[in-house]
């Protein structure tokens, strides 16, 4: 009894009041002041996917005088957390509201309906849409392809490997168009491949370590490229794949160019990019400009949304190489290649 | 008699008060030692704490926790340690998950159903360790964890499309299938953008009740807690200790199971890959800091669930809400120091006033002796 009164008591004290009551009503005007982006787990400083959505608020802040607001998740979080957050940045006046990763789907198509006026940003995913839903998607098997071209040419053991940090659909993408731009390349080719850690646990994500190990056993199985699609686990790959004087590519952002790995970058052959940024910024230019994204957005090579870095010199002297990448390019973007998402 | 009640209540109480003063300190000594003010955090948090859509979450992840505890509990009760509560909940979550996706059943049935295999599967999940433990002789806590990675391996395994998962189009998730609608839990709608209180967070409480009644009321609850005091006592007076043990496990396994319905049943109605994890292992603290008392749990879960919820915005504030994970930690530690401080102090409390006692009894008898 005392049990039950006591949780109607804490309930009733507040009847009908909100956290986000308080906060500005949601602007009129088509301009957009404010923006926010709610972060996938992990949050700001994974130096990869959430790392680079802020990358992308940040050039709005710098270049389109948006105001920036940022939320991050909490360890062991259901969809209710989600749906409270992005409710109470859509009601602070943030258009649009921009949420980083799938998991993001299922509250983001609760609060997009009691919203209609404010657009949401949804990365990684188009199972759930909406007039006032842009989802942000790319083409990850593309620009994966592309570096198992490059993968597959650079090899002499004829063995190249593919490390994911944690095996989920989005991370096969990545291998499924590796092995396939590896086999086109070189049929006789093998292609080792590791998964980190499984989910529920994203230990394969964050822990470089892991990566490292994983690196170690294949280059110990004769591979002398590495092809981790891990986020910061990847650069304990990278670290291990440098020491053993072979080669590493890198993924998201042009890891040469990270400060982080500088250490390593003479080995490191390239990156697959991944616009995460452009994404977040092209969205909320376009709410500003009055003309606010919807529906699927897609980034391919096409559009250069995905592709392969090529800062470092090393790569840039292999003409064959290059050339063999670039014929590979026309060829997904001219639709003669289809990439396969699954492997 | 009501004079050694009131003691045995002050005593209780004054481990969890001991543990959540030093950890409250212990946290505001961080908070200072990197530079931030320790008490803006802490206003806002009970400032969130007065918003009902907080107080929704609150809600009901204190039903979640209350669950999980009271399966971690159980254990304790029996001088078990089942640290595998965290597998059983997602095993029994996915699978029950899965069952209720591939069935059509009327309302009530199709719940039933539902929570049923639930409950089996997380029995039967902790039945592994117990008889593991009754037949072998394994250490639960060992066999637990164990098996809280073979489950992480299991449900990824039977999630893939491949075998019983379904991708849905266009999505990077992996779910069970979604559990139609008959197979919802129906809930206290709180008002737009309020949410919506899960109703098996009622369901949760009455198992509290339950919990205490068996315990204390029934002749399993005093076997129970007589083979977890003493197992080779309560043998000699005719309990079967194996049996105790195995029935221990499987009660406890069930229980995690359930600590999944809350969220299956009323949130999300599938299991994904971004299934809430960990209940299980803050469940542990829970039961600790609750004494494995019904209502010291409740206490404690919700607790536990205003710390979690209402810090969900300090980093729009500037203030790092991992402070509550720092907490949630301290407490850990603070509560097994303190409970053992109380407890010698008790103790010796209690040698001291038997001791008075004796005395004091003797004296009267020299004096009966004198006069006699």
């Amino acid at each position: 009894m005392g049990i039950a009164s006591a949780a109607l008591a804490l309930s009733a004290t507040a009847c009908g009041k909100s956290s986000t009551d308080s906060g500005s009503s949601p602007s009129s005007s088509a301009k957009a002041t404010k923006a926010a982006i709610a972060y996938d787990i992990g949050g700001r400083g994974d130096q990869s996917f959430n790392d680079a959505a802020y990358a992308g608020l940040k050039k709005a802040e710098d270049e389109l005088g948006v105001k920036g607001a940022e939320a991050e998740p909490s360890e062991g979080e259901g969809d209710a957390d989600k749906v409270q957050r992005l409710t109470a940045l859509a009601r602070a006046g943030n258009n649009p509201v921009i949420g980083v990763g799938f998991a993001y789907a299922p509250a983001i198509e609760k609060v997009a309906k009691a919203y209609p006026k404010t657009t949401f940003g949804l990365i990684d995913d188009t199972s759930k849409t909406g007039p006032n839903i842009a989802n942000l998607v790319f083409n990850e098997e593309q620009g994966s392809y592309l570096a198992g071209v490059a993968a597959a040419k650079v090899s002499k053991t004829g063995t190249v490997g593919f490390i994911g940090g944690v095996e989920v659909p989005l991370i096969k993408k990545f291998e499924a168009g590796f092995a396939q731009g590896v086999k086109d390349t070189n049929p006789n080719a093998k292609v080792l491949v590791q998964y980190l850690t499984q989910p529920p646990n994203f230990d394969g994500f964050s822990k470089p370590d892991l990566g490292k190990a994983a690196a170690q056993g294949q280059i110990d199985k004769g591979a002398d490229v590495i092809y981790a699609a891990a986020g910061l686990a990847g650069s304990g790959a990278i670290e291990a794949a440098s020491t053993a004087g072979k080669w590493a590519i890198g993924v998201d952002s042009d890891q040469y160019n990270q400060a982080g790995l500088a250490s390593y970058k003479d080995h490191i052959l390239t990156s697959v990019t991944k616009d995460v940024s452009d994404s977040v910024f092209n969205v909320i230019k376009s709410v500003q400009d009055g003309k606010p994204q919807s529906g699927e957005v897609r980034y391919g090579l096409a559009t250069d949304g995905v592709g392969l870095a090529d800062s470092n010199p090393a790569y840039v002297k292999m003409t064959d190489v290059t050339a063999a990448v670039a014929k590979a390019k026309k060829d997904i973007v001219d639709g003669k290649i289809t990439v396969k998402t699954a492997p | 008699m009501m004079k050694i009640d009131k003691d045995k209540l002050i005593l209780g109480a004054a481990g969890p008060v001991l543990a959540l003063v030093s950890s409250f300190v212990l946290t505001v000594l961080v908070l200072l030692a990197t530079g931030l003010d320790p008490i803006e955090p802490i206003r806002l948090m009970i400032d969130n704490a007065g918003f009902a859509d907080i107080q929704v979450l609150i809600i009901n992840q204190t039903g979640i926790y209350y669950l999980a505890a009271l399966a971690v509990a159980i254990g304790f009760r029996m001088n078990l340690f089942n640290i595998g509560v965290d597998g059983q909940y997602r095993l029994a979550a996915m699978v029950s998950a899965l069952v209720g996706a591939s069935i059509e059943l009327p309302g009530p049935l199709h719940i039933l159903v539902i929570v049923i295999v639930a409950m089996l599967t997380g029995a039967f999940w902790a039945g592994i360790a117990g008889i593991l433990k009754t037949t072998r002789g394994v250490s639960e806590v060992v066999s637990t964890i164990m098996l809280n990675a073979i489950a992480t391996s299991l449900v990824a395994w039977l999630i893939l499309p491949k075998n019983f998962g379904v991708q849905p189009e266009g999505s990077n998730n992996l779910t069970t299938g979604e559990i139609s609608e008959s197979g919802w839990f129906p809930g206290i709608d709180m008002g737009e953008g309020n949410g919506v209180i899960y109703g098996f967070t009622f369901v949760a409480l009455a198992l509290g009740v339950v919990y205490w009644f068996v315990l204390n009321r029934t002749r399993f609850g005093f076997d129970l807690r007589a083979t977890g005091a003493s197992e080779s006592a309560a043998q000699a007076s005719g309990v079967d200790a194996k049996k105790m043990v195995l029935t221990a496990m499987l009660l406890s396994g069930a229980l995690a199971g359930l600590s999944g319905m809350p969220t299956l049943l009323g949130e999300s109605h599938t299991y994904s890959l971004d299934f809430p994890v960990g209940v299980g292992f803050t469940a542990i603290t829970i039961a600790l800091l609750g004494r494995n008392h019904p209502v010291g749990i409740l206490f404690a879960a919700l607790l536990f669930a205003f710390l979690d919820k209402a810090s969900s915005n300090l980093d729009v504030y500037g203030y790092p809400k991992e402070i509550t994970k720092i907490m949630q930690g301290i407490i850990v530690i603070a509560v097994v120091v303190s409970y053992e401080l109380v407890r010698r102090y008790g103790l010796r409390r209690q040698q001291q006033k038997v001791g008075e006692e004796l005395a004091a009894g003797g004296a009267i008898k020299t004096d009966k002796e004198v006069s006699a």
